[in-house]
């Protein structure tokens, strides 16, 4: 049975297909998308229209996709930190959780801590539950070889069930005791409030910029330095890697710590930059984790792209949630992120393959 | 008193299971073949959708309603894994991202909300749902009754399936070139089996079967299409495709061991015993954590190892 389609793995590959091959995997999700839409009677330009105009058209739809964006980039570096060493780390969603947790504890404990301290200790926490909560994943990888994708995943829902018992279900140190009837979480501290800068009329949360800041330090970890080579060998070849003295377990649990880090950051910039307090409901609604896969996908795990893409995925989403009604069926916004997920996976074999249909070659053969 | 907790727990065990072994069973299929399919949560999803959205939609008796709806769900399963198929094996894409895209595509908050809002689907319970049945009005048996005579029609062709698909994979022709395809890709292709048939093949069977799961939640469980119904089952499957080596005997058992802990926060609290749900829910995911790590280790893997050629794509070495 011979196939249609021919690969030839590319000898070379040229350095423009780099940003070429994600606009094009972009626009092959849209007309996808399209076709999605156009098969279930609604009409498709007119979507994408109200798509673009609440998603990034003006001041206050551009600031609502740098929030979107927020959270996205910091799950985005979550996954791509991790994909660049062969790691799948599909957790992202409960690393997040846990790191609004951790922050939250903190942001509510606060008293009187000037603002920028605040940040920082949030932070901090945010990280650290994140990072031990992904360590965990990593230590089981590392010491008993056990696929992360599927117990990173698990955790997911055992974080999860945690937000439901400590908001829901117990009278924890995290719920509002003010509000017996509607349970929710206890509201942090003032002090403890992230900042919001105005530039040009559009709304910039500080937590925005530490993501740009994340961003260009894993770029530099990864591109100029020893670890960042060392994983990048271990990526290639676990081979050469083993036959350079390249220690490989403890390398796995430092990325996946450093990814789970990274998705902790999120959930504390989530309590203290939007929410102001652990919003157990809110925060499984809105699947952050695995979107920031689609993040670090289609921004082939370069982390400075990454955050440039989330702003992208964040306009799309937070639109998608704005535009909710009869004529914008909620499952739209999974199903375009999907559909980016796949052309931008397929797209990966336009930069390793050239693509050859097998009609052309039949008079070449002989050769 | 305590034995009839016991009955009830473990038939229980086994109505729960029975999702879990479908997708489970298309999961070997599958990974036997060579392809790893992370998309069986999203494929669940969407055979759960269109299988309610048959039993609402096809009229007739009964058993015609649930009939069509069980082979509507599995054609919608298979046709979401035929994109899965076009991705790892034309495509050679990478196997756990594109798993991973069927999931978030079909998932949650993808496709399979999106049907079931324009389809409507989720305001009513479906008019048909699967019931248990009598199997040789042995049903009132004591002890045995409830626990094997009393489930659903899925639930007894599960079971046949379970012995046809061992048949199938151990004593048969294709059975053993299937096993080939998936230790070997470069000698079966050598010995003139064509490994990309094979592939296509098992990996839409595998969705076929996980799409029937799905109905099983959409029209047995609940039976009321949710969106994200499943919960997690579909990663739980395959964690049993793990567990079971890649047995189908074998994933029967986990099947209703995983089954009896899903079911059990539920069948305690119906009898008024006080435990706390939260650790009951999340003990299936804690025990599949645990489960994989003691099957991960060294012996467990040299002695009932994966199919060598798992989730690597075939290339045909040209020239």
């Amino acid at each position: 049975m011979k196939s249609p389609l021919r690969l030839e793995r590319r000898l070379e590959q040229p350095k423009w297909l780099n940003w070429a091959v994600p606009l094009i995997s972009l626009a092959a999700a849209l007309v996808l998308g399209a076709i999605v839409l156009w098969i279930t009677g609604k009409n498709p330009i007119d979507v994408y229209q109200r798509i673009f105009e609440r998603g990034f058209a003006g001041k206050r739809a551009f600031s609502g996709a740098l929030e979107m964006a927020t959270p996205l980039a910091f799950t985005g570096l979550c996954a791509a930190v991790a994909f660049r060493m062969g790691l799948i780390n599909i957790g992202g969603e409960g690393q997040f959780y846990m790191g609004a947790i951790g922050a939250s504890w903190v942001a509510i404990s606060l008293d009187g801590t000037p603002v920028g301290l605040s940040i920082v200790l949030s932070c901090l926490a945010g990280m650290l539950f994140g990072s031990v909560y992904s360590a965990i994943v990593g230590i089981l990888r590392a010491r008993y070889n056990t696929n992360e994708i599927i117990t990173s995943l698990m955790m997911n829902y055992l974080a999860g069930i945690l937000l439901n018992y400590l908001i829901f279900n117990s009278k924890s140190f995290w719920r509002d005791p003010d509000s017996p009837q509607f349970p929710k979480g206890k509201p942090i501290a003032d002090r403890a409030a992230w900042n919001t800068y105005t530039v040009f009329g559009i709304a910039v949360p500080i937590a925005f910029l530490i993501a740009i800041l994340a961003g260009v330090t894993i770029w530099f970890l990864y591109k100029r330095t020893r670890f960042g080579f060392e994983v990048g060998v271990i990526a290639d070849s676990p081979k050469a890697a083993r036959y350079a003295g390249i220690r490989t377990s403890s390398t796995i649990v430092v990325v996946m710590a450093m990814s789970g880090a990274l998705a902790g950051l999120g959930g504390a910039a989530d309590v203290g930059n939007f929410r102001g307090l652990l919003d157990a409901k809110g925060l499984q609604m809105a699947g952050y984790g695995y979107t920031g896969i689609v993040v670090a996908a289609l921004a082939r795990r370069n982390p400075i792209t990454t955050v440039a893409v989330a702003i992208f995925i964040g306009g799309l989403t937070k639109a998608g949630y704005a535009l909710q009604g009869p004529d914008f069926p909620s499952g739209l916004v999974g199903t375009l992120q999907g559909l980016i997920l796949f052309t931008a996976v397929a797209g990966e074999i336009l930069i390793k393959y050239r693509i050859k249909l097998n009609v052309r070659r039949a008079g070449a053969v002989t050769a | 008193m305590n034995s009839n907790i016991l009955i009830i727990i473990i038939s229980s065990a086994i109505f729960y299971g029975t999702p879990l072994f479908f997708a489970a069973l298309g999961g070997i299929f599958t990974e036997r073949s060579g392809v790893l399919n992370l998309g069986v949560e999203g494929t669940m999803l969407i055979g759960g959708v269109s299988g309610a959205w048959a039993c609402i939609h096809i009229g007739g008796s009964a058993w015609f309603t649930v009939t069509m709806s069980i082979l509507v769900g599995a054609l919608a399963g298979g046709l979401v894994s035929t994109l899965l198929a076009f991705l790892c094996i034309t495509l050679k894409t990478n196997q756990t991202v594109a798993g991973l895209a069927i999931t978030i595509f079909a998932g949650t908050v993808g496709l399979s909300s999106y049907f079931a809002n324009i389809w409507e689907v989720a305001k009513n319970p479906v008019p048909r749902p699967i019931r248990t049945m009598d199997l040789f009005g042995l049903a009132d048996m004591p002890i045995l009754g409830p626990i094997l005579f009393r489930q659903t029609s899925l639930t007894y062709l599960s079971w046949l399936l379970a012995i046809l698909s061992t048949v199938y994979l151990f004593r048969t022709r294709i059975g053993l070139q299937l096993r080939a395809v998936g230790e070997s890709p470069q000698t079966a292709d050598a010995m003139g089996i064509s490994v990309i048939r094979y592939r296509y093949i098992h990996t839409i069977l595998g969705g076929a079967l996980a799409g029937v799961g799905g109905v099983f939640y959409s029209l047995a469980i609940v039976p009321t299409w949710v969106d994200g119904m499943t919960k997690g089952a579909g990663w739980i499957a395959i964690a049993l495709v793990i567990f079971g080596f890649w047995r189908p005997s074998l994933a029967l058992v986990g099947a209703y061991l995983f089954g009896g802990l899903q079911s059990l926060s539920s069948t305690l609290k119906a009898r008024g015993v006080d435990i706390s749900g939260d650790i009951l829910d999340a003990l299936p995911f804690f025990m599949t954590i645990v489960v994989l790590v003691l099957v991960s280790s060294r012996f467990a893997h040299r002695r009932l190892g994966a199919p060598a050629a798992l989730g690597i794509p075939y290339e045909r070495e040209e020239r």
